[in-house]
């Protein structure tokens, strides 16, 4: 798959002195969905920001689908459209001049056929002669969105597109993103719910303290990096883990009436017969095992406290 | 070109016009109105004619200009402050336009509604006093070049400003008295030959001259003078507005 995003040394030191971003290097590829995820101020919006031209950058270059976002920025950003992370829309304009006037800003003629689909795919049709001020907070949103597909984008960035946004909403939102992927644009997506990331994306980024720590294909990423845990339930609770199992890595939970086995799925030998025979022999009986697997959210968590104990 | 956006930019402007059409058009008007009212008709009557125009219709030029310049560099610096405000510049900044696409859409916009009240204020002064335009061309060269000229300069404002505050101090602080000072309401040629000089450091001066020899062929300096003066003044703005854009002053982090 060939990139629409190419992103060479790229570095944002601002004003005052805070360095955002320090040497990224990222390729995002076209009609993949990437999520980029980070505790706050890792240089998420940041990074977004320049792509978009909204923030300077101190050095490094950026193409889009080739363009320079400096030196070509008009077919560049012409490629872009951007949700961003605020709600910040035109407190008294009506949704359907705002996303009219999106269109327009971004260089395409007039196609009120097109604004009709967008309204009506992000069920907005209803409201389309509404202020906006009168709309709420998850409507703004889908607003914004709106705005952003109204020039036809081929890339598409949202940052922290479900913030305080409902459930349903939410679903419907990801459905569109999904219909979109399926059309062919790439999209590049920050959340806090990783559950999101988890759900959506092909590749996951994760950038902390301005520098990206790993890109990984999600699935490649999970089976990497992701932990199992058996659990057993046992028969009779156990006061400590006997020393004959002192060589298998076990702890005990809910008042040591369960004993949790984690292992690496991706190591040679995961242990899992040798515990069940030792146990078998020690006469420690259980009524019940599950096994679970690490979600995204842990492994996330693992990545950023091991950049974050490096660093320090 | 970008001509879909600088249309975009420039309707979104004068919808924002319309939708406020009793602070933006008639309030205006309806204070100009009340100067000729007062100036004009109640105090003008007694005072002598000044290098043989009567006093009501000597001051309608200088009212037009003082109008035009407050409301060219409210509008326009409102205009693009507003977004900046809301937070809704980071659609602009992302867009692929050209700052002198962006300066197009807003400058032409607040530079219509000026020269549409400057008209209508024109028209309105008829009712009070008899008018008579020399040379309607320049009258017209001069109203828009001025609006132009200061919606740029509003722009500037617009984006320099940090607040509702420094928003208004400019027009309220500088332009406003510069514009009384300027020779709104008499001739420089009354003031004694010191202060003669100390306002041809006025901008104002120069503007408001120009724009009344185009009605009663008098003038403080000459008209090509204050031509000159008002394009050098165009000029400066335009180089300005490019820097900003070029260096992303206030607008890009």
């Amino acid at each position: 798959m060939t990139s629409i995003i190419s992103i060479s040394g790229l570095s944002k030191t601002y004003a005052s002195g805070f360095q955002a971003l320090k040497t990224i290097n990222l390729d995002i590829k076209r009609g993949e969905i990437f999520a980029l995820l980070g505790p706050n101020g890792a240089g998420k919006t940041t990074l977004i920001g320049v792509i978009c031209g909204i923030v300077n950058a101190t050095a490094g270059t950026v193409t889009v689908d080739g363009h320079d976002i400096v030196n070509d920025y008009r077919a560049a950003r012409a490629l872009i459209g951007l949700v961003p992370q605020e709600l910040t829309t035109d407190a008294f304009e009506t949704v359907w001049a705002t996303v009219s006037f999106s269109r327009g800003l971004f260089g395409k003629p007039k196609n009120p056929a097109y604004i009709e689909k967008i309204l009506k795919d992000l069920s907005l049709w209803d409201k389309k002669d509404n202020k906006i001020m009168t709309l709420s907070g998850g409507m703004k949103r889908r607003v914004l969105i709106a705005k952003a597909l109204s020039h036809e984008p081929q890339v598409l960035f949202l940052d922290e597109p479900t913030a305080g946004v409902d459930v349903e909403l939410r679903k419907d939102m990801w459905q569109v993103v999904r219909d979109l992927r399926a059309s062919g644009v790439t999209i590049i997506l920050t959340t806090h719910y990783i559950e999101e990331a988890e759900d959506m994306a092909d590749r996951i980024g994760v950038i902390s303290k301005g520098e990206i720590i790993l890109v990984e294909n999600k699935a490649e990423l999970m089976r990497k990096l992701g932990k199992k845990q058996l659990t057993l339930h046992l028969q009779k609770p156990l006061d400590a883990i006997p020393a004959e199992l002192a060589t298998h890595n076990l702890a005990l939970a809910d008042d040591g009436n369960e004993l949790v086995f984690t292992y690496d799925t991706m190591a040679e030998r995961t242990g899992v017969t040798a515990l069940l025979s030792d146990l078998s022999r020690l006469n420690i009986r259980f009524r019940d095992l599950q096994t679970t697997q690490s979600s995204l959210e842990d492994i996330f968590i693992g990545l950023v406290h091991n950049s974050a104990g490096a660093a320090s | 070109m970008n001509s879909h956006a600088i249309l975009a930019i420039y309707k979104f402007e004068m919808s924002r016009t319309l939708r406020t059409i009793w602070q933006s058009i008639v309030s205006p008007v309806i204070s100009t109105s009340l100067y000729f009212v007062v100036f004009g008709a109640a105090i003008g009557s007694r005072i002598t004619e000044i290098e043989g125009v009567a006093y009501g219709a000597f001051i309608v030029p200088g009212l037009i200009m003082l109008m035009l310049l407050t409301q060219s560099t409210m509008n326009a610096s409102f205009g693009i402050y507003f977004p900046r405000f809301t937070g809704t510049i980071y659609e602009l900044l992302s867009a692929p336009v050209s700052s002198f696409e962006i300066a197009c859409g807003y400058v032409g916009a607040a530079a219509t509604k000026s020269i549409i009240l400057g008209l209508i204020i024109l028209a309105t002064s008829w009712l009070f006093v008899p008018l008579h335009i020399a040379h309607p061309f320049w009258m017209l060269t001069f109203l828009v070049l001025t609006a132009v000229t200061f919606s740029l300069f509003g722009f500037i404002i617009g984006i320099w400003a940090d607040g509702f505050e420094q928003l208004q101090i400019i027009p309220l602080l500088i332009i406003t008295p510069l514009t009384f000072l300027g020779g709104t309401f008499y001739s420089t040629h009354v003031l004694p030959p010191f202060w003669q000089t100390v306002t041809l450091f006025n901008p104002v001066v120069y503007l408001i001259s120009g724009f009344r020899w185009s009605f009663f062929e008098i003038a403080d300096v000459s008209p090509m003078v204050s031509l000159g003066m008002t394009l050098v003044f165009l000029s400066t703005c335009l180089v300005t507005i490019w820097w900003i854009f070029k260096t992303g002053y206030r607008l890009k982090k």
